[in-house]
């Protein structure tokens, strides 16, 4: 007997039980159910929810794999005398199992605690509420842990995944129907929850909190960070795009999070109009904090001008904007719906979440916040957008009919 | 109970579970969010309310017949101001650090919907006997759910209660924090009050079904 015609009499067992839920859930999650159904039309599509969810993972394990081997790398750098920067994306520098070992055994807790207490919360409520296991787990338990800080606590991670699943999801009905993206809810608990783990120069590179304050300490500034303290930084541009640079876990390499987006975009499931729209509402806050430089209108007394005065164009690739931009912004239950909802939820991300990072020193990541913002103001847009559309066609009806 | 008729005890028993004005009437949301982030200054909140519900409530009834109708509403406040007035002093002759804490709070019970609500809807039709178990039994549901908000942010948010250190010492490690426990900031920030309240209400009406709302 195979493991489907195993799981398939588990189920035929436990059918109506009170468990039933939870070994439903663990069936189709590895095969396809047995029954199917008979009446009715049917749509025959293979993307069924669980199919969508596993595209995005995929297109998450890039940034899992070089996060793993960044969180060593920063460490590695920082700690051995020996070794000398990355040059290239290929270095060997950088893609090493001294690397990988020290990001392994990191990263790794942070992905299990995830997916092992947000799956718990699920079944739990599954059985109790007496529905199926809903999917929309899947892909935060990735997202969660790539937007950590690497030395995150592993409890407090267990109380901000219960918290961003109960309150963030559950209570407004589960899957499909939370306002708030519930990776997003988790991270921003933590962040005003345990500021001291979420921000400031100690908390992004591996081993920096506990040797903060010794001879040999381990500086964990992010480059956000350094811009709004009006410190140079010493990254150069490649290393900002390749992503060999401190911050969370998986969020630090444009290249791939690129790659991501082209996964999400071919196969459709991220949607080009908001990834675009976002970078062009960065672009467009970015240039006009450039413009206000050049003008001359402040200087560099200013606390602000380190950040104003970053190229606009190179906001894209520091700070978690660029993860926020395409695994974040683009989930489709918070998401604004209609097209011309999308490019403007998609342009307020972008303008707000750069507007944060240069005016509020103490969130120098605004793509979180904006998102959450704009989350809770994407049903509002949708409701003009559609209002709109409808008085167009009543003109239409009165100039047929006059 | 010998002392209550059955009528009369349901009048302090109901706003205390099934009636609450905050939980079921959500109302005076306000100072629950806004003071609630130790128990102390919760607790004070609560007595304070608890005087000027039910002493209002009774002079409201006794004045409920020869109140002119077009002015009710002023005649009300004025009471409730009087009020409020004198449980302000008496906090910053007796109890001076706590009134600083709670602050521009304890002006703003006047504005308390509870009160206005109870004055409006009960004290203005029934006897001073009455109106006074009213009184008293709304304040009394209304102070249950400040101490219980109170309780949790201030054990979760700052590790205290009535300011005494329970879970340890956060500086010198020990206790709990011995161990890398570490308070939870949000707690101490009104947005959890917010949810706090959210779970109290989310748990009393899955407990009691007949409490859910049509909508």
């Amino acid at each position: 007997m195979g493991l489907k015609q195993k799981l398939h009499t588990l189920k035929q067992k436990y059918k109506g039980k009170k468990m039933a839920p939870a070994f439903n859930a663990l069936h189709t999650f590895l095969y396809l159910p047995n029954e199917t159904t008979h009446s009715g039309s049917h749509v025959r599509a293979a993307d069924d929810l669980k199919r969508t969810m596993n595209t995005v993972i995929m297109a998450l394990i890039p940034c899992l794999i070089f996060g793993m081997f960044n969180a060593g790398y920063q460490t590695n750098l920082q700690t051995d005398p020996n070794i000398t920067q990355a040059t290239g994306f290929f270095s060997g520098e950088f893609w090493n199992w001294a690397n990988f070992e020290i990001g392994l055994w990191k990263v790794l807790p942070l992905v299990l605690v995830s997916y092992g207490v947000g799956l718990a919360v699920e079944f739990l409520f599954a059985i109790i509420k007496g529905h199926e296991v809903e999917e929309g787990y899947l892909v935060t338990g990735m997202l969660v842990p790539l937007i950590m800080p690497i030395d995150i606590p592993l409890w407090m991670l267990i109380v901000a995944v219960v918290f961003g699943v109960v309150i963030g999801k559950e209570v407004f009905g589960g899957t499909g129907m939370n306002i708030l993206n519930p990776a997003l809810t988790i991270r921003a608990f933590l962040f005003f929850a345990y500021p001291t783990w979420m921000s400031g120069d100690k908390v992004w590179v591996h081993g920096a909190v506990e040797t903060a304050g010794q001879p040999d300490a381990i500086s964990g500034e992010t480059i956000l960070g350094s811009l709004a303290q009006g410190h140079e930084i010493s990254y150069s541009i490649a290393d900002m795009f390749l992503g060999f640079i401190p911050g969370s876990v998986g969020e630090t390499s444009t290249l791939l999070i690129l790659l991501g987006a082209l996964i999400l975009i071919f196969t459709k499931i991220g949607s080009w109009r908001i990834i675009l729209s976002t970078v062009l509402g960065a672009l467009a806050m970015g240039l006009l904090f450039n413009g206000i430089v050049d003008m001359g209108w402040i200087d560099s007394s200013s606390k602000f001008y380190g950040l104003m005065n970053t190229e606009f164009w190179h906001h894209l690739i520091i700070g978690g904007f660029a993860f926020g931009a395409v695994y974040m912004a683009t989930d489709p239950v918070t998401a604004s719906q209609t097209n011309k909802g999308k490019w403007i939820y998609g342009f307020l991300i972008g303008f707000i979440s750069i507007l944060i990072r240069v005016f509020n020193p103490a969130y120098p990541e605004g793509v979180m916040l904006a998102i959450l913002l704009m989350n809770v103001f994407a049903p509002t847009i949708d409701h003009y957008v559609i209002q709109g559309n409808v008085k167009k066609r009543m003109k239409r009806i009165k100039v047929k009919t006059a | 109970m010998g002392l209550l008729s059955k009528k009369d005890s349901k009048l302090i028993l109901d706003p205390l579970a099934d009636n609450n004005p905050i939980t079921i009437q959500v109302l005076g949301i306000c100072s629950a969010l806004a003071i609630t982030a130790q128990l102390k200054p919760s607790i004070v909140m609560a007595i304070s309310v608890l005087f000027v519900m039910g002493v209002g409530n009774v002079v409201i009834s006794l004045m409920r017949n020869i109140i002119p109708s077009k002015i009710r509403i002023i005649v009300q406040l004025i009471v409730v101001a009087t009020l409020v007035i004198i449980v302000d002093q008496v906090l910053k002759a007796f109890a001076y650090e706590l009134s600083k804490e709670l602050s521009v709070f304890i002006g703003l019970i006047i504005t308390n919907c509870i009160i206005m609500g109870r004055f409006e809807a009960f004290a203005l039709g029934n006897g001073p006997w009455r109106s006074f178990l009213d009184g008293i039994g709304n304040a009394a549901g209304y102070g249950v759910i400040l101490v219980i908000v109170g309780f949790f942010r201030e054990l979760l948010g700052s590790g205290t209660l009535f300011g005494f250190p329970v879970l340890g010492n956060p500086v010198t490690k020990t206790g709990l924090y011995g161990i890398g426990y570490e308070n939870n900031g949000f707690m101490v920030l009104p947005p959890m009050a917010l949810i706090v309240v959210g779970i109290i209400i989310w748990v009393q009406r899955s407990r009691n079904k007949e409490l859910i709302e049509e909508n």
